[in-house]
């Protein structure tokens, strides 16, 4: 899938993973796809609600290896 | 204004003092509705961390200045970055040192009586997921009961007590918490016992354990007398204690009885477990002190934390043992239970030896409430 930006946010704990990609999604346009990397169990939840919460859409998620990585649509 | 991490243990003897407190829960609304830190006298508000980022100004009219505020989430972080915005904003607050994951895995040890001849018997209180544990110490020996993982709380307790643990035992196959008594057996070369019709599956050796066998604790022995009474599962076996207490595993609870569905068969032990409830504990003394396995609600906790009723008055007062009706019984103990406890299934089977999860997995798998009960 192709993202308009990929932030890594692998090794980070909470809430920094949510904490960057709000700052990385303030600078796409509308519509535009940010792609994130985390290792943060927790991220899982949290991203789908972050996005939900923020008018944006979880477009897709899929875990790799211990490396989560998400599809947010800017809303 | 300063932020000040409060430890479970402090946030234990809040819930035990009945103390008005006040509880900002950072988790998503998920989260905070499956599971939160339970007291009589606390408000919540959830609010989740991602909200919150860019300040906190829309919540501060609800949050309070005339008690103490705890910001809470999964493991610490997020709550420490929003009671420092609490702080910059002027509010004095705390967090909770390493989030529900510690609150989780907190154990308060709470003496329940007194034995014979200076023995004594701890119950060790999970306050956040509602489990119990108990220890039996008598002249140096200590026999250990549905221990959780956290073994080494177990281990420290009896070296401050100055007790060797010599025996350990799982009242049944648990499928809401990791059994630390196979760890703890290895580590004090004490004897592991294991009902054997609940480990048919199990990868390790125990000693079996039956109805009627009898354990001494110390010189001045103690007795521990196993008392077969399934239902929960097929093994599920109680103890009788000094003649004085009723260790009831997951069969009776203070206002709930035990689920008969978790490991997968509640139409066939439904008849086990009204037996066990309704016939074997009925021949027993309504004198007994009923300690139980778990507790689902924090109306259970006695004044000091613990929890314990003495049999006669659960005959007495428990609705699930005062249905008369065989068939309205069945309906009780199969139909709408609540949901299972989380990974119980893995669960299980991490506690057969099957599988080895590490330590942080654990603590996911665990997550949660116990639900190990009907009301």
């Amino acid at each position: 899938m192709d993202a308009n930006k990929v932030l890594d946010a692998k090794g980070l704990a909470c809430p920094m993973p949510i904490v960057k990609a709000k700052k990385a999604i303030n600078e796409l346009e509308g519509g535009q796809v940010l792609e994130v990397h985390a290792t943060d169990k927790g991220a899982k939840n949290d991203f789908a609600a972050w996005a939900k919460s923020g008018g944006h859409e979880l477009i897709k998620h899929e875990e790799d290896d211990a490396v989560l990585k998400f599809w947010i649509k800017k809303g | 204004m300063t932020v000040q991490a409060m430890t479970a243990k402090e946030v234990t003897k809040i819930v035990f003092n009945k103390e008005a407190f006040f509880i900002l829960d950072v988790r998503n609304v998920d989260a905070f509705q499956d599971w939160k830190i339970e007291g009589e006298n606390f408000e919540y508000l959830n609010v989740p961390y991602f909200d919150l980022l860019d300040g906190v100004e829309e919540i501060l009219d609800k949050v309070p200045t005339d008690k103490e505020v705890l910001v809470v989430c999964a493991k610490e972080g997020s709550s420490i970055m929003v009671a420092d915005m609490l702080s910059e904003a002027g509010r004095s607050v705390s967090y909770l040192a390493g989030g529900m994951k510690s609150w989780s895995e907190h154990l308060e040890p709470v003496k329940v009586g007194d034995l014979k001849d200076g023995g004594e018997i701890y119950q060790f209180v999970r306050i956040g997921k509602g489990c119990l544990s108990y220890m039996v110490v008598s002249n140096g020996e200590a026999a250990i009961i549905d221990s959780t993982r956290m073994t080494d709380t177990y281990l420290d307790f009896a070296n401050s007590i100055g007790a060797k643990i010599t025996h350990v035992f799982d009242t049944h196959l648990h499928a809401d918490h990791i059994s630390g008594g196979r760890v703890i057996a290895e580590k004090t070369n004490a004897t592991y016992w294991l009902p054997p019709k609940d480990a048919t599956e199990v990868t390790f050796t125990y000693q079996p354990l039956e109805g009627g066998n009898d354990v001494e604790i110390g010189n001045v022995k103690i007795n521990i007398h196993a008392l077969y009474s399934p239902g929960h599962t097929i093994g599920s076996t109680s103890f009788i204690v000094d003649e004085k207490f009723l260790l009831s595993g997951d069969i009776l609870f203070i206002d709930s009885i035990g689920r008969p569905d978790l490991a997968g068969l509640a139409q066939d032990w439904v008849v086990d477990l009204r037996e066990s409830l309704y016939k074997r504990y009925r021949e027993l003394s309504e004198e007994l002190i009923v300690l139980p396995a778990h507790f689902m609600i924090i109306d259970e906790l006695n004044e000091d934390g613990s929890v314990s009723e003495k049999l006669g008055t659960l005959f007495e007062k428990n609705h699930g043992l005062n249905i008369a009706d065989e068939d309205e019984f069945r309906r009780v103990v199969t139909e709408n239970l609540p949901p299972q406890p989380n990974a119980y299934q893995q669960i299980r089977e991490t506690n057969m030896g099957k599988i080895t999860p590490d330590e942080e997995r654990q603590r996911e798998m665990e997550i949660g409430p116990n639900r190990c009960a009907v009301r």
